[in-house]
């Protein structure tokens, strides 16, 4: 591998980007043909992906000076990103051609962002992974605010305000870490930690403490997810669909490799290890706790969203040693991503089919919606709620695997209350499907599914079973990718 | 008496600080703005002076990263100003107090 091939999947997915806006631009009578064309730039880039995997010359885990690795780590994120943007291209087609303006600038914007997501899993070095995660964050904060209405402009603008200090922050600690290190790549900051960091330890912990802050704010985890369900709310429902999965599973792809590798030094690892085994507590109950309260649907799925944001960190908190509970946090983060994105994907897509039709988000508007669309109830009522406690699920997989990482890093209040969490986001879940099923609707009236988002709805439901029921090959695929993190360093 | 790096250190955390503060409390978006362009040169400033007083075989790494926190602001600055433009046109403000229809 060399040249241009060792970006391919992102020149590709960039490439498109400029054809989008060259043929919105310059063929007007082709405009309704841009979601295909995004379509297939994002299919070119995961065939591209695919390419590497078979050939000799993969991994290759020091490119362009040692700033991005291209490991098996990388490869699960960027197939991961490339269906996550298909499904929210399909799932934009309707919502955008209501919309009528702009139609290609939005999927630019979106394949733009599936770049910057793909960069920054692979990126290992900071000034990579800061201009990696502002290329995916920029098109986000315009996405967010995107809408024709009040309501969009303003997500958008608070999201933007707020990412601005988080990203501040994360670079304080950047500059920080380099100062103490002397350089920005997280192999050598290793090296430099290991050789004579400890004592920096106050210094190393403030830049620790401020990019925690940084991506945090990226993770959506308390207490930085006062943004979360404004922004969810705000949005257009195709673009919270990608915020809550894409910039999320990104950040903790990056959040693992640089504490793993970076700042795994044993005199810090432990204290990163309690800050997110605290973080993770507090997120997992206030989340559930407020989603339970929560009569918008795109508000509970925010802070549902915070909630799991929380699962995932008892996987951070349990690798701070490489080991066997490296491997089972790892490989269960990176589980927890992919079942996380397929089932929030589709209950995303079911609530932009049901509230283009309905004009609401409220969650007792969708009562009786059983008798109107029983397509989409299941989407809604089945993604989402009953994905963590049936072992046909991915999800269910992957928190077995959280968790027994948890339990052999001492991490067992931590679990406890993990599990307690799982019965209360139950709850919520089971609510919404009660008022869906049982409910009595006002209107009768049946509700149509177009096409684009039958396919988008239909992909992440079998992405949900096809790995519930077959587990093997996505286990094996994340198993390798930690596998490929660990001898990195 | 000489300037060392510990001058650079604090005169940019002070400043760093100067500007979170003032990005948490502004009421105006634009003043919130204001608050994170300051942070952002804290950053460079701490970067640069890091850079200057390195004894690491390739200095130039933290002038690189201050080149790339500049140009990267001015692009997000400009996405900013855009969306107050958009708020603005709404509502007639961009004060972050009054810019509350998001709530449960």
């Amino acid at each position: 591998m060399n040249g241009i091939d060792l970006v391919g999947p992102q020149f590709s997915v960039l490439a498109t980007a400029g054809i989008v806006l060259l043929v919105d631009g310059l063929m007007p009578g082709h405009r309704r043909h841009l979601p295909f064309i995004a379509l297939l730039g994002l299919a070119v880039s995961a065939l591209w992906t695919l390419s590497w995997v078979s050939r000799d010359s993969f991994p290759q885990k020091d490119v362009f000076g040692g700033t991005l690795s291209l490991d098996e780590y990388a490869v699960f994120f960027y197939f991961l990103f490339a269906g996550i943007g298909a499904t929210v291209v399909l799932a934009s087609i309707d919502w955008v051609n209501r919309e009528g303006r702009g139609q290609g600038e939005y999927y630019a914007l979106l394949l733009t962002t599936c770049a910057g997501l793909m960069f920054l899993s692979a990126a290992r070095d900071l000034i990579t992974i800061f201009l990696a995660l502002e290329l995916s964050s920029i098109p986000q904060y315009i996405l967010a605010g995107w809408g024709k209405d009040k309501r969009s402009s303003e997500a958008g603008l608070k999201y933007l305000l707020l990412g601005a200090i988080a990203s501040a922050m994360l670079l304080y600690g950047m500059a920080l870490l380099y100062g103490v290190t002397g350089t920005t790549m997280l192999s050598e900051i290793s090296a430099s930690l290991q050789a004579n960091g400890e004592q920096y330890r106050a210094l190393l912990v403030l830049a620790m403490v401020l990019l925690i802050a940084g991506f945090g704010f990226k993770m959506a985890v308390v207490p930085f997810q006062m943004w979360v369900p404004d922004v969810y709310q705000g949005a257009p429902t195709p673009v919270a669909a990608f915020l809550s999965v894409g910039s999320k599973a990104a950040a903790f792809a990056v959040v693992t490799r640089i504490f793993f590798e970076g700042l795994g030094a044993d005199f810090l690892s432990d204290d990163w290890s309690m800050i997110f085994a605290i973080i993770a507590a507090v997120s997992m109950t206030l989340g559930n706790l407020m989603a339970v309260v929560q009569t918008d649907i795109k508000r509970m799925l925010g802070y549902s969203s915070v909630a799991q944001a929380g699962t995932f960190l008892i996987g951070l908190a349990a690798i701070s040693v490489p080991g066997e509970r490296f491997d089972l946090g790892g490989s269960g983060i990176l589980l927890f991503t992919a079942s996380y994105a397929f089932t929030n994907l589709g209950a995303f897509v079911a609530i932009i089919a049901i509230s283009q039709k309905i004009g609401s988000d409220q969650i007792r508007d969708y009562a009786g919606m059983w008798k109107r669309s029983p397509l989409l109830t299941v989407g809604l009522a089945f993604l989402p709620g009953v994905p963590h406690r049936h072992p046909t699920n991915s999800g269910f997989w992957a928190k077995i695997y959280i968790f027994n990482a948890g339990v052999r890093a001492d991490l067992l209040w931590l679990v406890v209350i993990g599990v307690l969490n799982s019965v209360v986001s139950g709850f919520y879940y089971l609510s919404v499907a009660r008022q869906m099923f049982l409910g009595e609707a006002e209107d009768e009236k049946t509700i149509s599914t177009s096409p684009s988002i039958a396919v988008a709805l239909g992909a992440a439901t079998l992405g949900v079973l096809v790995f519930g029921l077959i587990p093997m090959p996505l286990i094996s695929a994340a198993e390798s990718a930690v596998d490929a993190l660990r001898t990195v360093s | 008496m000489t300037i060392g790096l510990e001058h650079f250190l604090t005169v940019s955390a002070l400043v760093f600080c100067i500007g979170l503060a003032i990005a948490l409390s502004k009421r105006n978006a634009i003043g919130v703005l204001m608050g994170v362009e300051l942070m952002l040169n804290a950053v460079n400033l701490t970067l640069v002076a890091f850079s200057r007083f390195s004894i690491s075989e390739r200095p130039i790494t933290g002038q690189t990263f201050a080149v790339f926190i500049i140009t990267v602001a001015a692009a997000e600055a400009a996405v900013a100003l855009a969306l107050a433009v958009s708020v603005y046109r709404n509502r007639e403000t961009v004060d972050v107090d009054q810019i509350n229809l998001l709530r449960s």
